[in-house]
């Protein structure tokens, strides 16, 4: 019996979503780096987080890389563009959370135009996820910025109709979180095309759960999320996804207590840039298409290991 | 692939003897394809019928075990491509290369550290659990593995070219059930006779997953049924196509000649520590049975080990904290006490929010079945009368006597009937909806 390769092409194809003037991301018709059997136009983007204000409580590894720009998001944009090679740029609200700064959202509107306005990258701007506060800055975001392709999130089911309302007005994509449910995650896009929001102006974040803290949930939820844009060509799920990993994998224990602490772990630097790197890693496995990533070194890794999986020996399927 | 009804059918006597206890053969052969006979019940069954039904049951992944008693790693008996359509069932055998270009310092010092390396893991204890052996010269070969069974008690896998030197340092622990590697086009023959003499698996090595076939057949032709499959991907694209092939070929087609479990050495992909570990967590998301590093340095082997259980847990049954009172940031009679759910994710996100607060807290975990907070309450659960007599239960009245108790805010409605079931001196608090929300809260919460 003779070895034939197994080759499965797939019905449906993810959509493209444009962001800033021309970087795209989407457009796979095969699974996340099956090169061999379909085309992924579009190298996962790797978007670089930037808080608007300093993040004190930050472990020592990452804090220290961005020490010098921490109250300044400007600077803070530009260092992760010009010097750390960011395809992108993440801006994360983190001021406007109600139970921390409660900062106004004129004032957030005001640091995401200035920071646009200093990088030449796309930039995607998220919220904390309280959903009555993120609806009332998105809208003020948009209406600040009426002319940049700025992604806008996350967007929930709760407050759709709002965000997703100020996004269609200025034409901004929107991306839908849902937690950790492929028929939730589902809901949202049907919600948001039945207000309008064009298909190809949704990405979904399915949420994101960093190694040991609940990856393999999302591992498969992203996985059944591309099954069923793939393979049963379901229309209301053929979305990018991006990952908001950052903020978990920085959150894990394992990524910040010390060798003192817990003398088997190992250095913790190489433990904190690997959990980062490996959770990114195996999400891209799954399916994500946009990385919000916080360590140059770990972003640098995850890099490397796109180009690995890009490097294929497609005469091995060649029949 | 299970065999139809019919296709059993020829294989049977068709005398319609009734002996097995069903009225005819045809009937038998329907009960046996739908598992609920035994071929054994038959006292007329042919060798030849026996060999093809038990064939034909066989995993589509065939199981291979190298090493002994604790030290066993077991792998295959996979079942599908994806770990939600049922779960992944043998996590892979993380291991160590060691050689006789390292110093002797070296080689004690990873032996060691295969021996003492240990990570618990939500009750699990997680280890790498794998030397791989590699010497040029045959005298060297022998003394490595003799020293690493020795000092590591680890499952072996002997690595050399030639038939005689692998036979020579396999056979005094050929009871250990060390893996051969690996039988190549060059000395497939030769390999696989030692295999058979000693009685231990081999793996088959080839540039090209046409070349692999025919060795995995010419192994199934020689009765060989524990033999691991190494495609000597030379990029990372092509460790995910040779290892999503293999798989799909096993699974999808019932693909004998590659339905073994796979090996990968990401040790001999880069030169940089970090990106070999990033690697090997692609060995170990897709599919490897054995993933061999350069060396076990805790910080790059304990997010593997992680990754390992992460996508080897059974996605049917949630993973589940054990019931207790868990202290975090040393807690004294005056911390606040959380209760909550022994969901993991539940537990995990609740935790390490608290352990970021930095105050230190109480957090009884209730065993509801590995249910989230809400579902355990819609589902009769996590509710006042099982809340209750779990916390009077659980010590923690002697922990901290201030008997204050913080229930999670989606079930703020249970509270009234809590405090009435806790009764006199206990008090229930309301608390916050998101844990991202626990810091705020506990840094503002006190006794009074």
């Amino acid at each position: 019996m003779s070895f034939e390769p197994p080759v499965e092409t797939c019905k449906g194809t993810i959509r493209e979503v444009t962001l800033g003037t021309d970087k795209k991301v989407g457009g796979e018709t095969t699974f996340p780096f099956h090169l061999w059997e379909g085309e992924m136009p579009n190298s996962p983007m790797i978007a670089m987080e930037v808080y608007d204000e300093p993040q004190p409580e930050w472990p020592e590894a990452v804090r220290k890389v961005y020490e010098d720009v921490m109250s300044d998001p400007v600077a803070w944009a530009k260092k992760c563009q010009d010097e750390l090679g960011a395809d992108a740029i993440c801006l994360q609200l983190r001021s406007i959370d109600p139970n921390g700064s409660d900062a106004s959202p004129e004032s957030a509107a005001e640091t995401v135009k200035k920071v646009a306005e200093a990088i030449n990258i796309p930039l995607i701007v998220y919220g904390t996820g309280t959903p009555d506060k993120d609806a009332e800055v998105l809208k003020k975001v948009v209406e600040a910025m009426p002319d940049a392709n700025i992604p806008i999130g996350p967007v929930e089911e709760s407050n759709h109709r709002l965000i997703g309302a100020a996004a269609m007005g200025y034409k901004k994509p929107v991306v839908g979180f849902t937690s950790m449910d492929v028929n939730l995650a589902k809901q949202l896009n049907v919600l948001l095309t039945q207000l309008g929001v064009p298909e190809d102006k949704i990405i979904i974040d399915p949420t994101t759960g960093a190694l040991g803290y609940g990856l393999e949930y999302c591992y498969s939820i992203m996985e059944r999320d591309r099954l069923a844009a793939l393979m049963q060509n379901d229309g209301k799920m053929q979305m990018p996804i991006l990952s908001n990993l950052a903020p978990e994998t920085w959150k894990a224990k394992e990524s910040r207590v010390s060798e003192e602490v817990e003398p088997t772990y190992g250095n913790v630097e190489t433990r904190g840039i690997l959990w980062e790197a490996i959770t990114a890693t195996t999400l891209l496995l799954a399916g994500t298409d946009i990385l919000v990533m916080r360590h140059p070194d770990a972003v640098k890794l995850v890099r490397a290991a796109i180009e690995g999986l890009q490097t294929q020996s497609k005469e091995k399927v060649a029949s | 692939m299970a065999l139809s009804g019919l296709q059993i059918f020829k294989l049977l006597a068709k005398t319609n003897c009734k002996e097995c206890g069903f009225p005819t053969c045809m009937a038998f052969a329907m009960q046996l394809a739908a598992g609920k006979a035994e071929l054994d019940q038959c006292p007329y069954v042919t060798d030849e019928a026996k060999a093809a039904l038990g064939e034909a049951s066989a995993p589509p992944v065939r199981k291979v075990t190298v090493g002994a008693g604790d030290m066993a790693v077991t792998v295959g008996e996979e079942t599908v491509l994806y770990r939600h359509e049922k779960r992944f069932e043998h996590m892979p055998g993380l291991g160590v290369l060691i050689t006789d270009e390292m110093d002797d310092a070296t080689v004690d010092s990873l032996l060691l550290q295969l021996k003492q390396t240990e990570f618990n893991y939500v009750g699990q204890n997680l280890r790498p659990r794998v030397a791989a052996i590699k010497a040029a010269d045959a005298g060297k070969l022998a003394a490595l593995v003799a020293k690493a069974d020795e000092k590591a008690g680890a499952a072996i896998i002997i690595m050399h070219d030639d038939a005689a030197a692998l036979k020579a340092a396999a056979e005094p622990i050929k009871d250990k059930k060390p893996l051969l590697y690996a039988a190549t086009e060059a000395n497939f023959d030769a390999v696989a006779a030692v295999a058979k003499e000693l009685d231990v698996p081999f793996a088959i090595k080839a540039d090209s997953l046409e070349a692999l076939a025919e060795l995995g057949q010419k192994a199934l032709d020689g009765d060989f049924k524990e033999v691991v499959l190494d495609p000597a991907s030379s990029s990372l694209g092509d460790v995910l196509l040779d290892q999503t092939l293999i798989r799909r070929a096993a699974i999808k087609k019932t693909f004998r000649a590659l339905g073994f479990p796979t090996i990968g050495f990401p040790c001999n992909m880069t030169d940089d520590k970090m990106l070999e570990a990033v690697y090997a967590s692609v060995f170990v998301a897709k599919y490897a049975g054995f993933v061999i590093l350069s060396d076990l340095d805790p910080a790059r082997v304990l997010p593997l080990l992680y990754l390992s259980q992460n996508i080897y847990t059974d996605p049917q049954r949630p993973m589940q904290m054990d019931q207790g009172v868990y202290p975090i940031n040393d807690p004294g009679p005056d911390s606040p006490i959380l209760v909550t759910t022994n969901f993991s994710l539940t537990y995990f996100t609740v935790s390490s929010e608290v352990e970021a607060s930095k105050v230190p807290a109480w957090l009884c975990i209730m065993d509801v079945e590995g249910q989230s907070v809400l579902t355990a309450w819609a589902a009769g659960k996590f509710v006042a009368d099982a809340i209750a007599p779990f916390l009077k239960k659980s010590g923690i009245e002697e922990k901290a006597p201030h008997k204050k108790i913080i229930i999670p805010g989606y079930v703020a409605q249970i509270s009234g009937e809590l405090d009435e079931e806790l009764g006199d001196g206990w008090e229930v608090q309301v608390g916050v909806r998101e844990a991202a929300d626990i810091p705020k809260f506990l840094r503002q919460w006190s006794t009074n």
